[in-house]
Parts: structure tokens; C-alpha cells; sequence
């Protein structure tokens, strides 16, 4: 061996190197995180079809968009945080603690209710920034720092909100100045001539769109995948590591804040006690959606699909006429069949070809 | 295959001028003492093996060079300035790239977004301007032409490359963007024969472009192949600095096998 690196020149026949041979599209099309998903949404879709007859109207889709929307708007962050290798199990009690503060402080102080909007995202933010600060600054896993974060805001919702109102909602804050565009931005009815969608499908499509633009098109994307792919070596080639993180839950902090305004705006009320188990809601469509749970690898789209899924099962067995009930088994079985074809894709795409 | 390193060196680089210079470096990572009294200087256009036993502290000795860990005691001269780095950026931009045998590369990514990472090509300045992935492609694609390393297609997870493949990206991502000073952690460890000799290939082409080479391993043989200057480490302390000319192989492979210890093994174990 000595001698063969000491005296022979360079290995590469420099005559003819052999063609590049772009794979297939097949293997280009499996390889990406949001197939699974998208054929389960599809195989969903058409059930729903054959079985439920009010299911194919429009207005029932109308109905399921919007239920998947206010699961999507926060899912999509969840999967950019997940990519990054990183859990929020806060998110959805987050989502409550904004819609709180924002109607309190509106409430108490008869502020403009944008104010109240203003402040619950500096909040909401904050809480975001946190989270993120103390996994990248401990290393605790973001699974406990998160769940902390999680006990400690559901006390608060219940515990502030029962010391400032006395009771267990906020009052009514629809009688106070910049209600009505508040409504407007986070929850009018858009008539599109055909069907009469709720803003919120629109909000979420556009977060999915930005969030894809982001984890594809830009630096700061392949920064995440690189940081939940290998943060070691993300580090060692310079890539900013902590930012990405924080950047990330403070990204998740200011989706659930927006679906909190969206609450707020549409019930003009909020219960204190809402949003717990959400945020396995959220992880959930993230993973159906193709998100790797040990980071590195999923879609932005893939997160909207988890959350269709989830939309039109939650509409579709009522629109049936079924027991509700059997949603949480059909629950289990959808993420675990998600999390073995991420596994099988996982796999395919990674072997040596 | 060398073509890239020629390309892409730094034209600043007069062979034999320090680069880095470390004295009396010393780290403790809480009651443990990894590292203590260690000097070490890196020439232009050489190599330093850093030799040691597992546990010897050659990966902190390199983690305070390219900015992971900080040292806590003794000097760190770079280009003459003495540095403390607080994070490998500030270690890369001093020209300083570092290269792990796992750590080199994320696996699930696409080679040319490997290639790129951490110093992508952008059509603007503003924070979220796009990326220019059809020049990333292109380049990419062209540097590992050059390099010898035929990839079916420049869009496959890096995971699909040999290890040998993957360690050659990394090193040639480094002189690319205009490394000075090039780290290697032992990268023919997990290699069989072939591969770890294509690495040590362009290690020597490394420094036969002027970078400074730091070469981590436990194999003397492959440290005897490129290396210009000897150390080995054992405990944190340095128990042999010498250059190529005041060594043989047969004393090196002596001290690491375990010197006087392994005399005295052999006479314990007589038969
Ligand atoms: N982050 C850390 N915290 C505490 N102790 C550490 C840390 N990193 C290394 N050490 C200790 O410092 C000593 C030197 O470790 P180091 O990783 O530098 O050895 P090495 O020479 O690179 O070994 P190997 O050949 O196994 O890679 C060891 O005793 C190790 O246990
Ligand atoms: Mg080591």
C-alpha cells in the first residue's frame, strides 16, 4: 500500500470519466418526504367520497379545509422544527396563552384590540425565544424543556386568567375598537363565487408556500436541514447552529400565536383551558406529513397534507354519520402506517446505488 | 485531481511559514485534564501528524484550533495573532477548516448542497435571497469531476457516496473556499486500503498546493507516508515531537505500540 500512494499519480482515469446518469423519476419522486402522504390523502379523500354522500359537496369542503387549516397554520412550523431536529410539545397550549393575553390586555385596559394583538406576539415570541434558548444553551432535550414550558403555560392560561376575570373565559371583546379588522385579518369568510372559504385556508396556504420557499430556495433552509441532519458537522462547517434553533421555536411561537388571533377573532371569547393535546396534533401531521422524528428530512407540504388528512377524517366521520370515537383509533393506526413508509422511504432514498 | 487544490489555494502561502503555533496549550474539561503543556506549530505546506492513543486528547487538541472548545491555559497564535476562537466560524474565517471522519458530511443531503453548506451561493445579499442552485450544481459537479469522484448524479443524498468519496468532498469543500490550514481527524479510520490511500493522495496534494495539514490518526504507517513533523500524544502530554529527519517509522510505530511499557509487556509475558 505505501508504495501505491507514494509513486503512482492520481487514481482517476483521466480519459473517459463515465456519464453522469440523473436517477430515475421515479426514485427522484420517491425520494421525496410528501409521497406517502399524498397517496394517503388521496386513498382518504376518495373513501370519504363513496361513503358519505354530503361529504362531496362544497360546502363540506369548505368545512373540512377550514378544520384542517387551523391544524396546518401551526403544523407547518412544527415540521420546519422537527427538520431541525427539535420538538415544541408547548405549542398548543401556546396557541391558547396568545388568544388569552391578547384578549385581556385589550379588555382591561379598553385597549384597541390591535394593541392586544401587538403585545400577545412580543409574548408569544418571547416564549418562543425561550424554549429555544434553553435547548441550545443546556442541551436538555427539547422533549423536556418543552413539556416544562407546556406545564408551565397550561398553569398560567387557567391560573391568570381566573385571577383577572374571575372566571374561566375572557370576557366578550367584540364591542371594542379595531375588532372588526382585527376580524377581518384573522377570521372573515372569503367568497370565492364557487365556495365561501374562512381566511384561514388562504393564511395557510400562504405559510406552506413561504415555508417551502424557505426550506428549499434559501440558506437559511439548508441550515436546517443541516443542523436536525447533523449538527455536528453543521457546526464545524460553520453553519450558525444556536440561531437556526431559536429562529425555529420563535417560528413555531408566531404560527400558534396567529392561530390564537384567529380564535380570539372568531369567538370573540376565549376558554382558558383549550389547545391542550393539540400540540401531538401538530407533530402528528408534521410525521404523516413525512417528518423524520429524529430530524434532517421532511417537507413544508408534506406538513399541509398531514393536516388535510387529519381535516377531512375528523369532517368525514361525522359527515358519515359515525361515532367520533373511532377517530383517536384511526388516529393511531394513520401514524404508525406514516412513521414505517417514512421509514421504507428514509431507507430507499439513502441506499447506495 | 489535484487540479482543484492548485486552482483554489490561497496564493498568500509561502511554504514554511507558521501558520498556526500553539504553546503550552492546555484544556480541562471540568476535573478532567484533557490536555496540558502541549506546543505544536503548523508550516506552510507541511504536514504535523498528531498521534495517541484512544483517549489521548487528539480531538481536543483540534477542537481548540478550529473553535469548538476554547483552551484554558497557553497561547494560541494564528498568522502570528494570538486567538482565542469562541466558534469554529471565527475558526474558518481565519482560514482554518476542520474535517471529521463522521462528522464531515450530513448524510440525508444532496451532494452539491453538502458541498455548499455553510457557504452557499446566493443572487443577493438580503437575508432571505435565494439560493443559485444551478451554479451550486454546476460547480459541484464540476469539482468532483476534477477530483475524480464520479457521482451518478449531484442530486443524491451524500449518504449513497463510499466513505472514502465523502472524506474526499469534505477536504476538497475545504480548500475550495480557500482554506489555509486544513485539519484532519483521523481520516482513514474507517477505510480499507484503497480508500484510506486516496485520501492520504490528496492530503499530499494538499500540501504540495502551500496549506498547512494537521493530521489526526492512530496509524503510524499512514502518518510516516505524508507527515513532515511527529507528535504523539498520551494522557493530554506530548511524549515525542520530532521532524521526519530525526525519525524512523520503526520508532514511531515503537512509541505508540506503548514504548518502555510494551518492553516491559513482552518481558512479563515471556514464554
Ligand atoms: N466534552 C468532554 N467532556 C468531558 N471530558 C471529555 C470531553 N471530551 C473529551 N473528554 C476527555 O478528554 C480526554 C481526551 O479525549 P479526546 O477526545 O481528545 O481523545 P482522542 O485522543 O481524540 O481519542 P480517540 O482516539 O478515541 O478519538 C478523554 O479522557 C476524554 O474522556
Ligand atoms: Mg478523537
Amino acid at each position: 500500500m505505501s508504495s501505491s500512494v507514494a509513486t503512482q499519480p492520481s487514481a482517476p482515469p483521466a480519459s473517459a470519466p463515465p456519464a453522469r446518469q440523473p436517477r430515475s423519476l421515479v426514485t427522484r419522486v420517491l425520494a421525496r418526504p410528501e409521497v406517502g402522504a399524498l397517496a394517503a390523502a388521496i386513498v382518504i379523500f376518495l373513501f370519504f367520497y363513496a361513503v358519505a354522500p354530503t361529504f362531496r359537496s362544497l360546502p363540506a369542503a369548505s368545512t373540512y379545509l377550514y378544520a384542517s387549516s387551523t391544524i396546518g397554520i401551526v403544523a407547518v412550523g412544527v415540521a420546519l422544527l422537527m427538520i431541525g431536529g427539535e420538538f415544541d410539545l408547548s405549542s398548543g397550549v401556546a396557541v391558547t396563552t396568545a388568544a388569552l393575553t391578547a384578549a385581556m390586555l385589550s379588555f382591561q385596559f379598553s385597549l384597541n384590540v390591535w394593541a392586544g394583538v401587538f403585545i400577545s406576539l412580543a409574548v408569544a415570541l418571547a416564549v418562543g425565544f425561550i424554549n429555544g434558548y434553553l435547548v441550545v444553551r443546556t442541551g436538555i432535550p427539547s422533549f423536556l424543556v418543552t413539556l416544562s414550558t407546556f406545564f408551565i403555560l397550561q398553569g398560567l392560561n387557567l391560573g391568570v386568567t381566573k385571577l383577572v376575570t374571575g372566571a374561566v373565559a375572557t370576557p366578550n371583546i367584540n364591542q371594542l375598537d379595531g375588532f372588526a379588522s382585527a376580524k377581518a385579518v384573522f377570521a372573515s369568510d372569503i367568497d370565492l363565487g364557487i365556495i365561501t372559504l374562512k381566511v384561514t385556508v388562504l393564511w395557510w396556504i400562504l405559510f406552506v408556500a413561504v415555508g417551502t420557499w424557505v426550506l428549499l430556495r434559501t440558506r437559511v433552509g439548508n441550515w436546517i436541514f443541516a443542523s436536525g441532519g447533523n449538527e455536528a458537522s453543521a457546526r464545524a462547517v460553520g453553519v450558525p447552529v444556536r440561531k437556526v434553533k431559536i429562529g425555529l421555536f420563535m417560528g413555531v411561537a408566531f404560527l400558534a400565536w396567529f392561530l390564537g388571533m384567529h380564535l380570539l377573532m372568531n369567538f370573540s371569547t376565549v376558554q382558558a383551558g383549550i389547545g391542550v393535546g393539540n400540540e401531538f396534533v401538530y407533530i402528528i401531521a408534521a410525521v404523516v406529513g413525512g417528518a423524520l422524528l429524529t430530524g434532517g428530512y421532511g417537507s413544508a407540504v408534506g406538513s399541509a397534507l398531514g393536516a388535510l388528512i387529519f381535516g377531512m377524517t375528523t369532517q368525514g366521520i361525522v359527515f358519515a354519520g359515525w361515532d367520533p370515537n373511532w377517530f383517536k383509533t384511526f388516529l393511531g393506526v394513520m401514524l404508525l402506517a406514516a412513521v414505517m413508509v417514512n421509514l421504507y422511504i428514509k431507507n430507499y432514498a439513502a441506499r447506495r446505488k | 485531481m489535484t487540479d482543484t487544490i492548485m486552482e483554489h489555494a490561497a496564493p498568500d502561502l509561502h511554504k514554511g511559514e507558521s501558520l498556526v503555533e500553539m504553546e503550552g496549550v492546555g484544556k480541562a474539561y471540568g476535573a478532567i485534564r484533557a490536555l496540558e503543556g502541549v506546543n505544536l506549530r503548523v508550516g506552510a505546506g507541511e504536514v504535523t501528524c498528531v498521534l495517541g492513543d484512544n483517549g489521548a486528547g487528539k480531538s481536543t487538541l483540534i477542537k481548540i484550533i478550529s473553535g469548538l472548545h476554547a483552551h484554558s491555559e497557553g497561547t494560541l497564535k494564528v498568522d502570528g495573532k494570538e486567538r482565542h476562537f469562541g466558534s469554529p466560524r471565527e475558526s474558518l474565517e481565519a482560514g482554518i477548516a476542520t474535517v471529521y471522519q463522521d462528522l464531515a458530511v450530513v448524510g440525508l443531503m444532496e451532494v452539491w448542497r453538502n458541498f455548499f453548506l455553510g457557504s452557499e451561493i446566493r443572487k443577493g445579499r438580503y437575508p432571505m435571497a435565494p439560493l443559485d442552485i444551478k451554479a451550486m450544481r454546476e460547480i459541484a459537479d464540476q469539482e468532483l469531476q476534477k477530483m475524480g469522484i464520479y457521482v451518478k448524479d449531484i442530486n443524491q443524498p451524500i449518504g449513497t457516496l463510499s466513505g472514502g468519496q465523502r472524506q474526499c468532498v469534505a477536504i476538497a469543500r475545504a480548500v475550495y473556499f480557500g482554506a489555509r490550514v486544513l485539519i484532519l481527524d483521523e481520516p482513514t479510520a474507517a477505510l480499507g486500503v484503497k480508500q484510506s490511500g486516496v485520501v492520504l493522495k490528496y492530503t499530499a496534494a494538499a500540501r504540495d498546493a502551500g496549506l498547512g495539514v494537521v493530521f489526526i490518526t492512530h496509524n503510524p504507517h499512514h502518518a510516516y507516508l505524508v507527515g513532515d513533523h511527529f507528535i504523539i500524544l498520551k494522557l493530554g502530554r506530548r511524549v515525542l515531537d520530532k521532524k521526519r529527519s530525526e525519525v524512523t517509522l520503526e520508532e514511531l510505530t515503537a512509541e505508540m505500540a506503548g514504548g518502555q511499557e510494551l518492553a516491559e509487556l513482552s518481558h512479563e509475558l515471556k514464554r
